[in-house]
């Protein structure tokens, strides 16, 4: 796409019309004002691309293999570690990384701060996708994914906090696509549709913070199930979902700066004038959001390993390795984060929000996986698993740059005629 | 069970329970009962007493129709311990298992039968998000193929790892473990397979009260032979298979830093959060929005933000 931003100056689509006048039509629109032939050369020339696709031709034959002759064809199926990479990558840490949507939702709607509104929407559809495609990992987890829908029509179970997590994680995505649902209707030139949205946006904001305090800190409290499988620094019975509650506060604004940081490096011919103006002192404030939530988050880590009295469990090999994930996941950012505050250098904050989401899925790959069963052996997915759980990702790559590329995410659409 | 009751009612009072009481309001409200039989059947495992011969494994397997083993149950090389170094445990082939505990002072191995225990409170039936767990009056747990999503949470909760999951099939995969031969035996007042199997009386069958005082009277008869304690009779809110050892439970496979309490008791503090922030966050927001916003209300807005257009 970048060469061809160079040669034609009308393009990339920034609004309803083109320089002559007339509208771009929704086909054009599809392709990126190119035609076919040229936008297929553009998807196939790309390296990332044939990787891509490699992975895909590979992974989807593995899903067939997991449709078809059930779990074990790709995965272990082990009775003793009956949650693999699906749930502990791709529900434990995808959700997380995706709570900036109620964040920057919170942000710019509840506490009136405009100024963070060039992200908002970047923001609103990080976490959308987050959420669906946990869904999607959760739909190749499931052994019988065609009943996903039972517990919310067929049999209930509701004192299960996965039933609370099912329900909210349901109502939460059609909050996050109500609010993403305006960019879709200016894209489609429907303005006059937006109107309705926006009536009701503090209504899906203020539903958005209650939907996920509960299920971001309902994915914690799933571990309290396993009081004595899961290492006890892993697990504090009591503080679980405030833990997963506070950690969603910092990845989700990491995961932010991290997505944005990407959009600006590998395709700034779609940034709007307005958000790449305002992304150094919009990422510096995530950066603050981030490191606040990260003292937090100490704080109460801290307090966690004093109520239930583990100092000396800190002394033992567990206790090393939970000392390194929170130095090098949360220690290490925090104080690059501070550190970029103070100095205004904002590589050292995208430098330490890609840190924090790494620590953010180390953690619940440890909650989930590692410190899980501490007293048994340890589980290694098997490599078709991590091939499975790559594929998937890559899905959520292309359909996040998809959108990405087309709608108003990450740039104002223009729509009169004289100014296109 | 107040708190059982307490807590459903304010789930219902949720977003979810509002919705799901329009659908099905008879089948929520029935969601769950916790309820304790006092009168339910439980089986008695005397360690002391086995001799590792497997005839319960072979009546489990022909009672439940599970398909025939690789090796015939005479076999005793699958005492051997598994690639990861542990003793053999149950798989979606077999509900029930014997291990086999060697201890170099003694000159005979210990063997102990391992089932699902069929928990008071049963940690598989409380972390089901569909319910497809139900505690009988009897004292089985029994489980419902047509409800369950596969999830395998049953599997994260069951402290004694018990539920296995048929992941070698597709399209009707689904969690196996023992039933307590409810369908077929229990329902009748009858005793399971393996207990009416076992040849050395290593396994009795009765009300679980009454099973208690057998265990208290053999301990008081015979201190030198049994630890003092029944394994079970608290662990993890009460099991309705009890065992008795020689040597300490932790020697023999039992998992010993078990809680007295129900499993779920863990998980009540947070749902005991859930209420408060479905009443309090939309108020407080709200009151955190009007105040935030405050200052934009002296001059006259002048491009309609939406805050206005909310109002």
């Amino acid at each position: 796409m970048k060469n061809y931003t160079s040669d034609l100056p009308h393009l990339p689509i920034w609004g309803s019309f083109k320089p002559d006048g007339s509208a771009w039509k929704l086909k054009e629109r599809l392709f990126l004002g190119l035609p076919f032939s040229e936008y297929l050369k553009t998807v196939t020339a790309s390296w990332l691309n044939r990787v891509l696709a490699a992975i895909l031709v590979v992974g989807f034959y593995f899903l067939a293999e997991r449709y078809i002759f059930g779990l074990s064809r790709i995965t272990h199926g082990s009775n003793d570690y009956p949650w693999g990479l699906f749930l502990g990558f791709g529900l434990f840490a995808m959700v997380p990384l995706s709570a900036s949507g109620f964040l920057l939702g919170t942000t710019v709607v509840i506490f009136g701060r405009k100024d963070f509104h060039s992200i908002e929407r970047l923001a609103l559809l990080n976490g959308l996708l987050g959420y669906f495609f946990a869904v999607v990992y959760l739909e190749v987890d499931l052994g019988m994914p065609w009943r996903l829908a039972y517990p919310m029509f067929v049999s209930f179970g509701p004192a299960a906090v996965l039933f609370l997590v099912a329900w909210h994680v349901a109502t939460y995505l059609s909050v996050q696509i109500a609010e993403l649902l305006p960019a879709l209707f200016i894209w489609l030139d429907r303005k006059s549709w937006v109107k309705y949205i926006t009536r009701i946006s503090l209504g899906l904001t203020i539903a958005g913070i209650i939907l996920s305090t509960l299920h971001q800190g309902a994915l914690g409290a799933l571990f309290t199930y396993a009081p004595t499988k899961i290492h006890p620094l892993w697990l504090s019975i009591d503080f679980q979902w405030i833990h997963f509650f506070c950690s969603a506060i910092f990845a989700g604004l990491s995961m932010v700066i991290v997505s944005s940081t990407l959009i600006n490096h590998f395709m700034p011919w779609r940034c709007g004038k307005q958000f790449t103006a305002d992304l150094d002192r919009i990422t510096l404030g995530l950066a603050k959001g981030s490191s606040y939530a990260m003292f937090t988050y100490l704080v109460i880590k801290l307090v966690a390993v004093a109520h239930d009295n583990e100092w000396e469990l800190l002394l033992t090999g567990w206790g090393g390795y939970y000392l390194l994930e929170i130095a090098i996941g949360v220690v290490l950012p925090m104080v690059m984060f501070a550190r970029s505050i103070r100095t205004g250098r904002v590589r050292t904050a995208r430098t330490a929000a890609f840190i924090t989401v790494f620590g953010i899925v180390w953690n619940r790959l440890n909650t989930a996986i590692v410190c899980f069963n501490y007293q048994m052996y340890q589980d290694i997915p098997h490599w078709k698993e991590i091939w499975v759980t790559l594929t998937i990702y890559a899905i959520y790559f292309i359909t996040y740059r998809f959108i990405v590329y087309r709608l108003p995410i990450v740039f104002d659409w223009e729509d009169t005629q004289e100014k296109a | 069970m107040g708190i059982n009751i307490q807590r459903r009612s304010l789930l219902k009072g949720g977003v979810a329970g509002t919705l799901l009481s329009l659908f099905q309001p008879a089948k929520t409200a029935s969601a769950h009962k916790i309820k304790k039989y006092p009168n339910s059947y439980g089986v008695l495992v005397d360690l002391t007493r086995c001799v590792g011969c497997r005839s319960c494994e072979a009546a489990c397997n022909l009672e439940q129709g599970l398909p025939e083993p690789h090796s015939p149950f005479s076999d005793e090389s699958v005492f051997e311990a598994d690639e990861h170094g542990r003793a053999r445990r149950t798989d979606a082939t077999a509900y029930t298992v014997v291990q086999r505990f060697n201890f170099p002072q003694q000159d005979h191995p210990l063997f102990k039968k391992v089932q699902c225990n069929h928990c008071l409170e049963p940690a598989c039936l409380t972390s089901c998000f569909v319910n497809a767990y139900t505690k009988t009056p009897e004292g089985a747990v029994i489980y419902n193929p047509d409800v369950c999503v596969g999830c395998r949470t049953c599997m994260i909760a069951c402290p004694f790892y018990i539920p296995t999951f048929n992941y070698s099939s597709g399209l009707h995969p689904r969690i196996r473990k023992c039933i307590f031969c409810y369908d077929t035996r229990l329902k009748f007042g009858k005793p399971p397979a393996c207990v009416e199997a076992c040849p050395q009386e290593a396994l009795i069958f009765g009300k679980r009260e009454k099973l208690i005082k057998i265990a208290r009277r053999r301990i008081e008869k015979n201190g030198s032979r049994y630890q003092d304690h029944i394994y079970g009779e608290h662990e993890a809110g009460g099991t309705s298979w009890l065992y008795l050892s020689p040597v300490p439970f932790s020697e023999v496979g039992f998992n010993t830093e078990l809680p007295d309490e129900p499993i779920l008791d863990g998980v009540k503090g947070f749902l005991a959060i859930v209420p408060m922030v479905l009443t309090i966050w939309p108020a407080l927001f709200a009151g955190f929005h009007l105040l935030a916003t405050r200052k934009e209300l002296k001059p006259p807005a002048t491009n309609g933000t939406h805050e206005e257009e909310t109002r």
